[in-house]
C-alpha cells in the first residue's frame, strides 16, 4: 500500500455498558498491521475506557482494560484525551492509565502516548483526518 | 479540510449534537439525519447554539425524508437549515473532504 | 466517487441499516461506486438468512442482497463480530461444529482488515450506527 492515510478512531462511549469500546479496540489492533497513521481520540464518555483499576468479576464480563497498555507495542502511540470531557465528569488525567510506547528513534526510551487536548485541538484532529471511524 | 458531520441522535436524547457543535469549524456542514432531525426545528433549546454555529461559518442541513417520517413539516425547520434528500446527502459527502458520523 | 459504508447495527432495532441502504441507493443512482459495505457489531445480523419480517414492511436483509446482486456490491460481515453473534457461512459452521450456515445471499464473512482496507481504498467512509 503506497498511500498512508490518517485514520482517527473516535471513542465516545463508556466500556461494558455497550460492546463498542471492546470491539473498536479490536479494529485498532487489526488495523495496526496496515501501517497507516493512526490516532485514537477519547471524548465524552469514551474517557471512561481508560480508567485505572477496572475490576469486572462482579458483572461477569471480561476485563479488557489491559489491552490498552499494549497499544504502544502495536505502534499505536498517538492518543488524545479531551480535557473538557474529563472535567465534565469530575475526572483528571491521573484517573486514567498512562499509556506508553518505546521510541525507536530515541534509543527505545519509554514515552507517554497520551496527549490531553482542548476542543480546538480536537476540531483540528477531526478536520485533518482522512478516515474517521466511529463506533 | 472541510468536514461533513452527520448527527443521527436527537439532542434531547444524547449529547452528540452538542459535542459536534463544539468542534465543527468554519466551512463544515452539520447534517441532521434519523432522530437527529429533532435538532432542526425552530424554538428548541438548541436553536441558539445552532444559530451561534451558523454565525461562525458552519452550514446546516437536515434530511427531508427523516423529517417527513416523523411528521415534522419543512416550514418548522429553522431558517438557514437546508432540507436535502438522500441524493443531497450523497452530494454533501462528495463536496466535503471527510465525513464524521456522530452516533 | 468511491464510498465505503460501515454499518454498526442490526436490522429493525436501529435505523442505521436503512439509512445506509438509502444512501447506497442514492449514491449508485448518481453514478458513484460503493467500494464495500462492512457490517460490524450487531450489524452482522443484517446478513441472517432466517429473517421473516412481516410482509407489509421492508425486508432489510433481502434489500441488501438484492442491491448487492444488482450492482455487484461487496457486503462484508466481520468474522469476529459474527462469531460472537452466531452468523456463519459454510466454512465457519464446519469449523465450529455448528449444524448449518445461516448467512444470506451476497454477504461474505471476512476479517476486520477489510474495513481498514475499505478506508484506505475509498474516497469517503461513512458510519451508520447507534
Amino acid at each position: 500500500m503506497s498511500e498512508i492515510k490518517k485514520f482517527v478512531y473516535l471513542n465516545r462511549k463508556a466500556p461494558y455498558g455497550t460492546v463498542y469500546a471492546l470491539e473498536s479496540l479490536e479494529v485498532v489492533l487489526i488495523g495496526a498491521a496496515f501501517e497507516q497513521d493512526v490516532r485514537l481520540v477519547f471524548v465524552d464518555d469514551g474517557v471512561y475506557q481508560l480508567t485505572k483499576g477496572q475490576t469486572t468479576d462482579g458483572i461477569g464480563m471480561k476485563n479488557f482494560s489491559k489491552t490498552y497498555s499494549a497499544l504502544g507495542d502495536y505502534d499505536v502511540n498517538k492518543i488524545y484525551i479531551d480535557e473538557q470531557s474529563l472535567k465534565d465528569r469530575g475526572l483528571t488525567i491521573d484517573d486514567l492509565q498512562d499509556l506508553t510506547y518505546e521510541d525507536e528513534d530515541d534509543d527505545w526510551a519509554e514515552k507517554s502516548s497520551i496527549n490531553v487536548v482542548s476542543r480546538e485541538q480536537l476540531a483540528e484532529l477531526i478536520s485533518e483526518a482522512d478516515v474517521l471511524l466511529n463506533f | 479540510m472541510s468536514t461533513l458531520h452527520t448527527v443521527n441522535k436527537s439532542p434531547f436524547e444524547r449529547n452528540s449534537l452538542t459535542t459536534c457543535l463544539s468542534v465543527a469549524g468554519n466551512g463544515s456542514t452539520i447534517l441532521l439525519i434519523e432522530d437527529g432531525v429533532a435538532g432542526a426545528l425552530q424554538n428548541t433549546t438548541v436553536a441558539q447554539s445552532i444559530s451561534d454555529a451558523m454565525g461562525s461559518g458552519v452550514k446546516f442541513a437536515v434530511l427531508g425524508e427523516d423529517l417527513n417520517a416523523r411528521g415534522l413539516a419543512k416550514d418548522r425547520v429553522m431558517d438557514g437549515i437546508s432540507v436535502v434528500d438522500y441524493a443531497g446527502f450523497v452530494q454533501l459527502a462528495t463536496e466535503h473532504d471527510n465525513v464524521q458520523s456522530w452516533l | 466517487m468511491k464510498f465505503a459504508l460501515q454499518i454498526n447495527e442490526g436490522p429493525f432495532t436501529h435505523q442505521a441499516s436503512d439509512s445506509a441502504y438509502q444512501f447506497a441507493k442514492a449514491a449508485l443512482e448518481n453514478g458513484h461506486e460503493i467500494f464495500r459495505v462492512f457490517f460490524y457489531h450487531d450489524g452482522v445480523n443484517n446478513g441472517t438468512m432466517y429473517g421473516v419480517p412481516p410482509v407489509d414492511d421492508r425486508n432489510v436483509q433481502q434489500q441488501w442482497s438484492e442491491l448487492a446482486d444488482k450492482h455487484d456490491l461487496d457486503l462484508v460481515i466481520c468474522v469476529a463480530a459474527a462469531q460472537r453473534r452466531g452468523i456463519m457461512d459454510e466454512d465457519e459452521a464446519k469449523r465450529h461444529g455448528k449444524g448449518a450456515s445461516n448467512i444470506a445471499p451476497k454477504f461474505r464473512i471476512s476479517g476486520l482488515g477489510q474495513l481498514i482496507e475499505a478506508g484506505i481504498q475509498a474516497d469517503r467512509l461513512l458510519v451508520f450506527g447507534d
